[in-house]
């Protein structure tokens, strides 16, 4: 069933436009995972289907009553307010206390509810944020470089529960990721963006793409050439870009 | 009991008191101390236009409110670097509206009543319109708490749970235009901010919960407006700064006893 699809979208803040003439659209049950160095889009991406950015041209279809879970990319939570995770989950719905245990044992940080978000680590916010997203039941899971702060087992096993989720409830997963390694191997369709889908398909079809290698380099060096984006990306007329690419 | 003028202004201080904790709780959440205080500052200009065009004081603080607080919000929902221009408006107000005052024909406008609060002077009907005031922001507050707590942690994440941020920005607005024109006469233009802000600081050390922090600062309000108006009344001070006196006080109690 299809969930969500842009046609023609763009997305423009003043003068600089972060995507143009993007068509895509995700079914229910698909792992779909969107690749491109910094500055490519890719968030803006996610916030024009989340609806937090309105489309500048062209269309964003939902399907109607579609239920989104979505973790964002950064999320701090102000000391100022005191917020225990239990009463976090239950924003803005409540979630009784069995369900948050359970989704909480899940994820992998059992018996947090108590605890203040303020005072979370890195790795646990993020799974705190997952568990909440999960517990909306959603029919779409929306997972902006969600792995942010895990170490690699706990990387691991977040794409190991994300492929779960998509085998026991059927939802569609749409994520953004540096994990160049982990994304071959758990998503059945990558987007490789540069300011607009360079190209589409199955993993190995990606890889061997060249504007896939123009963007990332070759093989397992992939991750670094990330880094090394800057250097070699003009060199490349078919991928251009809508702006430019910042180097970490 | 109503005709001891002192029952009276411990009535009317209540009710800004249980309004101010929750909606100050936001303020502090949000870091809205800039935004509060240009909207109340504006309630000085309201008057102006209050007493100029015959209305209410009140229709006209809360008109003057109404209208700073969503410019200054469409503002800030611009992306602007807001900061020296919530300055600008906030003081520019203010001026404003002194200067407008004193262009008044025919009336001598008592400013520090205005501008310091005059909870003594409280009528029974002020007392209607201040408690009538109050319960209509907790109740906006109260019907949109859960949706104003998302958009407070994020707005992104509300937006992907279908709630509209701008929406819940609005009955903010509306909730402090609403506070400010029903404590212009307890505390003044000048010191609503404080009312707003300080008693949330001093619950913030014992709260768990944002509840709490709602409950804790109506109850922090309620005591120092009771401890102000004794205070007032013991050693001559005015009312309504001996009230943030007093908030002040529990403040600096709070950081004491804090670990």
């Amino acid at each position: 069933m299809r969930l969500i699809e842009t046609k023609d979208l763009v997305v423009r803040y003043g003068d600089v436009t972060a995507l143009r003439d993007v068509d895509f659209a995700i079914d229910s049950g698909e792992i779909v995972t969107v690749i491109g160095p910094n500055g490519s889009g890719k968030s803006s991406f996610i916030r024009a289907l989340t609806g937090v950015v309105p489309p500048t041209a062209g269309q964003v279809w939902r399907k109607p009553g579609l239920r989104l879970g979505y973790v964002p990319q950064k999320l701090a939570v102000d000391a100022r307010m005191p917020l225990t995770v239990q009463r976090f989950l239950s924003l803005p719905d409540r979630r009784c206390g069995d369900e948050v245990d359970l989704m909480l044992a899940r994820v992998g940080v059992p018996g947090l509810q108590a605890r203040q978000m303020s005072a979370l680590s890195g790795g646990q916010f993020q799974r705190v944020l997952l568990a909440r997203a999960l517990l909306t039941r959603p029919d779409l899971l929306i997972l902006d470089e969600a792995t942010q702060g895990l170490d690699q087992p706990g990387t691991a096993a977040f794409y190991r529960l994300i492929e779960d989720v998509r085998n026991d409830t059927g939802a569609a997963i749409l994520m953004v990721s540096h994990d160049l390694h982990v994304v071959m191997s758990a998503s059945e369709r990558v987007l490789c963006m540069n300011g607009h889908i360079c190209c589409q398909g199955k993993p190995d079809i990606v890889t061997a793409a060249p504007e896939y290698r123009a963007l990332f380099g070759f093989g397992t060096e992939g991750t670094m050439a990330l880094y090394q984006h800057r250097a070699h990306s003009h060199s490349h007329d078919g991928c251009s870009h809508a702006e430019d690419a910042h180097a970490e | 009991m109503l005709n001891d003028f002192m029952v009276r202004a411990a009535l009317a201080g209540l009710a800004v008191a249980l309004a101010a904790g929750p909606l100050g709780s936001f303020v502090v959440w949000r870091r809205m101390a800039y935004f509060g205080e240009a909207t109340a500052h504006a309630a000085i200009l309201g008057v102006a236009l209050g007493l100029a065009f015959s209305v209410s004081v009140f229709a006209g603080t809360l008109a003057a409110a109404l209208a700073m607080g969503l410019t200054v919000s469409s503002l800030t929902g611009r992306g602007l670097a807001v900061d020296s221009a919530l300055g600008v408006l906030s003081h520019g107000a203010l001026a404003a509206g002194l200067v407008a005052v004193a262009f008044l024909p025919g009336v001598r406008v008592d400013l520090d009543a205005y501008l310091f609060g005059d909870i003594l002077a409280v009528s029974r009907g002020d007392l209607a319109l201040i408690w009538g005031g109050a319960l209509v922001v907790l109740s906006l507050l109260a019907w949109r708490w859960n949706a104003l707590l998302t958009v407070t942690v994020s707005e992104d994440l509300a937006t992907a749970s279908g709630l509209v941020p701008a929406r819940e920005k609005l009955v903010l607005t509306l909730a402090l235009a609403l506070v400010v024109a029903v404590a212009l006469q307890v505390v003044g233009a000048l010191l609503i901010v404080a009312l707003l802000i300080v008693p949330p600081a001093a619950a913030r050390a014992f709260v768990q919960s944002p509840e709490m922090m709602a409950a804790g600062a109506s109850a922090v309000a309620a005591l120092s407006v009771l401890g102000g108006l004794w205070g007032s009344l013991q050693f001559d001070t005015p009312a309504g700064p001996s009230i943030v006196v007093t908030a002040t006080l529990f403040f600096v109690l709070s950081l004491l006893t804090r670990r």
